[in-house]
């Protein structure tokens, strides 16, 4: 079942085709990757999600309804990847007040803040000004104020820059957590092997358009270049006759091979086994979004060109 | 609506609490205070009297151009010019340039006062007088004489219905502070508006917050909070002035409170002898006498209108611009135009309310709220204040119409200030 469903999305702007016509489904409960090189369109796609714009063309449906911007609003969670807090407002009305335009009560969103707060150990912070944090500080109150009503649908514009190891890891813990408890989190970052890591579902955009749909799993699968590593406890001399491979590169105690066409990985530990090689390991190599990524944005121009739009 | 309550009332509380909102708020009154307590001293104190070196060429004037011993004191001395004068201590050096000797010119250490300049050409036209008169074979004893007694033989009092007895200097001089009162405060809350858009867009705020409220809800929250923060103020500011000029009140000499009730009992026959009373005590009398409800009513109805109708604008300005403050300060300058330019008109026709240039200005929305200020105590038509007031309520729903349009673009754009056109296209557009 989809908390969310974009149907033939269209934005344009004076000079760009900031969305062309983009359609995706969000599972309820998943963790969605919404990737893209600078300028794709993503933050454009994200405004017209959280109702700060309104779709030139094109259908939103949010739980099962047409999203309706004034009233959904209170499902959704939005951190943008440009975020601020006031610098003069004390942090706890900071939050109280953030909450408060969610549509949270003054004493629910008290309540809620202490629990969050005590969670991260952010306590001491209620009366300190926003000004007196660090950035790693700000972002995790970012988090907190995001997330604190309990939204439907998060939106998570690179939540983890300017964090360490430590806060990151502390946040995405949160993050599986709120999945699990049944909110849908879309997550649009740069950096792949967090995608890798946390993300169910991936829509790769690119100048506008969506150029990848699938699973992390599904989509791996559909790039690999059937790449296996060997490892041997000593390495073959020489690679006589006709092996079903192609010699890809070496490593210590190993091969990287690419089977040819028409045989399956069984050939070659046949291969192997026939010359009388001691195979120690066989492993396929699946490539990485980030090759994926850069396989299918490169060659594109790394910035958009502005272009007259006649729509 | 409850959105735009819960903005209104972080605009609000954020400054209310701040320091400087109550320390301005304290000072300003007492500033006040003085300023009207030093007009109205000035008032009573007559001009300081003026030494005037002359030269006559052709010897006419050294007759009949008499000193008279308050106000002008005219010295025919030789070996004094245009660059001594000031050293042999006089204020002013008057000479003549042209061949006929009609044309004179006053060269003085200080600008000469329109009423001295008046006075001296009063002085010199009845020394011609009297010369021409001394040709037609009257005695010099005889032209001072009548002159003498002609001096205060008719005396005129104004006695319009409307502004019976009111001194007409203080009057104006209410009208003229509370337009200056305007005129400031729509520069301080209008880029008070502007700088808080500005913060939110810089420090991205806005892009947090936007997703919870809609635009307009965010702009209108911050005016109507700014606004009510300057209403605040001027509130606190009208009872503090109240006050102490009451305080000020009974530190005033017995014997002027004694004449201003004199004065206050006896307006309707103010008839007997104006002189007897100190003009201290007739300025307090008219201070008092003045419709300060009409006046009040009216100096909020236009704080609140002319505020209204600036803010929006300076919120869109404060919604396109990036952290560059001179980026503001480009686009503030055509805004800020008609604000100087009502302020311009206030102050050089405050003497003549119902002239047409304060007429047309105190209709037209864009200066009504400065110059009508000047003009109420002249009580204008009433067709003229409701239609200024109309208008001024159309005006700022247009003008915060238009504002909102660009707002919401502006808020979300960053890089780039957009041109005019494109700010035109944003309003056009839908």
């Amino acid at each position: 079942m989809s908390l969310l469903e974009v149907r033939n999305l269209k934005k344009y702007f004076a000079t760009q085709k900031a969305v062309d016509d983009i359609s995706f489904d969000v599972s309820k409960g998943s963790i969605f990757g919404l990737l893209g090189p600078n300028g794709a369109g993503k933050t454009t796609l994200i405004r017209m999600i959280t109702g700060i714009f309104y779709p030139d063309e094109g259908q939103i449906t949010f739980d099962g309804k047409k999203f309706d911007p004034i009233n959904d609003v209170v499902h959704i969670g939005y951190m943008p990847e440009e975020r601020g807090l006031y610098k003069k407002m004390k942090i706890g009305e900071q939050a109280v007040y953030l909450a408060q335009l969610k549509g949270l009560r003054k004493a629910d969103a008290m309540a809620k803040i202490k629990e969050w707060f005590i969670k991260f150990e952010m306590q001491s912070w209620w009366s300190k000004k926003v000004e007196d944090l660090s950035k790693g500080m700000s972002q995790k109150l970012q988090f907190v104020t995001t997330v604190l009503h309990e939204p439907k649908l998060i939106i998570l514009d690179e939540p983890f820059s300017g964090l360490d190891p430590v806060n990151s890891n502390l946040i995405k813990d949160e993050i599986y957590k709120l999945a699990l408890r049944g909110s849908t989190i879309i997550f649009s970052t740069h950096r792949m092997e967090q995608v890798e890591e946390i993300c169910d579902h991936i829509i790769l955009v690119n100048k506008g358009k969506k150029i990848l749909d699938g699973s992390v799993k599904g989509v791996k699968n559909q790039f690999k270049e059937n790449l296996f590593s060997i490892g041997f406890e000593e390495i073959p001399a020489d690679l006589n006759g006709n092996p079903p491979f192609e010699m890809v590169g070496t490593k210590d105690h190993g091969y990287v091979v690419k089977i040819k066409e028409g045989f399956i990985p069984n050939d070659v530990l046949n291969y192997f086994l026939q010359q009388g090689a001691r195979v120690i390991s066989f492993n396929e190599i699946l490539p990485s979004l980030s090759d994926i990524f850069i396989k299918l944005v490169e060659g594109t121009p790394l910035t958009r060109q502005f272009q007259a739009i006649n729509a | 609506m409850n959105k735009i309550w819960l903005v209104i009332k972080r605009e609000y509380l954020t400054r209310v609490k701040n320091k400087t909102f109550l320390l301005s708020t304290i000072l300003l009154p007492l500033v006040m205070v003085l300023f009207i307590a030093g007009s109205i001293f000035f008032a009573a104190k007559p001009e300081d009297k003026k030494r005037i070196a002359v030269e006559d060429k052709k010897g006419e004037l050294t007759k009949f151009l008499k000193s008279d011993t308050s106000k002008m004191e005219f010295v025919f001395s030789q070996g004094v010019d245009t660059s001594n004068f000031a050293e042999k201590r006089f204020d002013g050096f008057l000479y003549s340039v042209d061949s006929s000797g009609r044309h004179f010119l006053l060269k003085t250490v200080k600008a000469a006062s329109n009423e001295t300049m008046d006075r001296l050409k009063n002085r010199l036209n009845s020394a011609y007088v009297s010369s021409r008169l001394l040709e037609k074979n009257i005695t010099i004893e005889q032209i001072d004489s009548i002159n003498t007694a002609s001096s205060s033989y008719y005396t005129v009092d104004n006695t319009d219905e409307k502004n019976q007895n009111v001194n007409a200097a203080i009057n104006t001089g209410i009208g003229f502070i509370s337009g200056i009162i305007i005129y400031i405060t729509m520069f301080i809350f209008g880029a008070m508006v502007m700088r808080g858009v500005m913060e939110e867009k810089t420090t991205r705020i806005a892009e947090v917050v936007i997703s919870s409220v809609k635009p307009f809800q965010l702009m209108m929250g911050k005016i109507i909070g700014i606004g009510a923060v300057g209403l605040t103020q001027l509130l606190l500011w009208i009872i503090l002035i109240f006050t102490i000029s009451t305080i000020a009140f009974t530190f005033l000499p017995p014997d002027i409170l004694q004449q201003v009730q004199d004065i206050q009992n006896n307006r309707a026959m103010m008839t007997s002898n104006p002189g007897q009373f100190s003009e201290a005590a007739k300025g307090i009398a008219n201070l008092t006498n003045m419709n300060w409800p009409l006046i009040i009513g009216c100096f909020l109805f236009y704080f609140i209108g002319g505020y209204l109708f600036y803010s929006s604008l300076f919120a869109a300005i404060g919604s396109v611009v990036n952290e560059d403050p001179q980026e503001a300060q480009s686009l503030m300058f055509p805004i800020m135009m008609p604000i100087v330019f009502g302020f311009i008109i206030l102050s050089t026709n405050i003497d003549r309310p119902d002239a047409p240039a304060m007429i047309w200005a105190s209709i037209i929305p864009f200066t009504s709220p400065i110059v009508m200020m000047g003009r109420l105590a002249s009580s204008p038509p009433f067709w003229q204040l409701a239609l200024s007031m109309v208008s001024l309520i159309v005006g700022f729903i247009l003008t915060t119409w238009i504002a909102a349009k660009i707002y919401r673009t502006g808020i979300l754009l960053y890089g780039k200030k957009p041109t005019w056109r494109e700010m035109i296209k944003w309003v056009r557009r839908s």
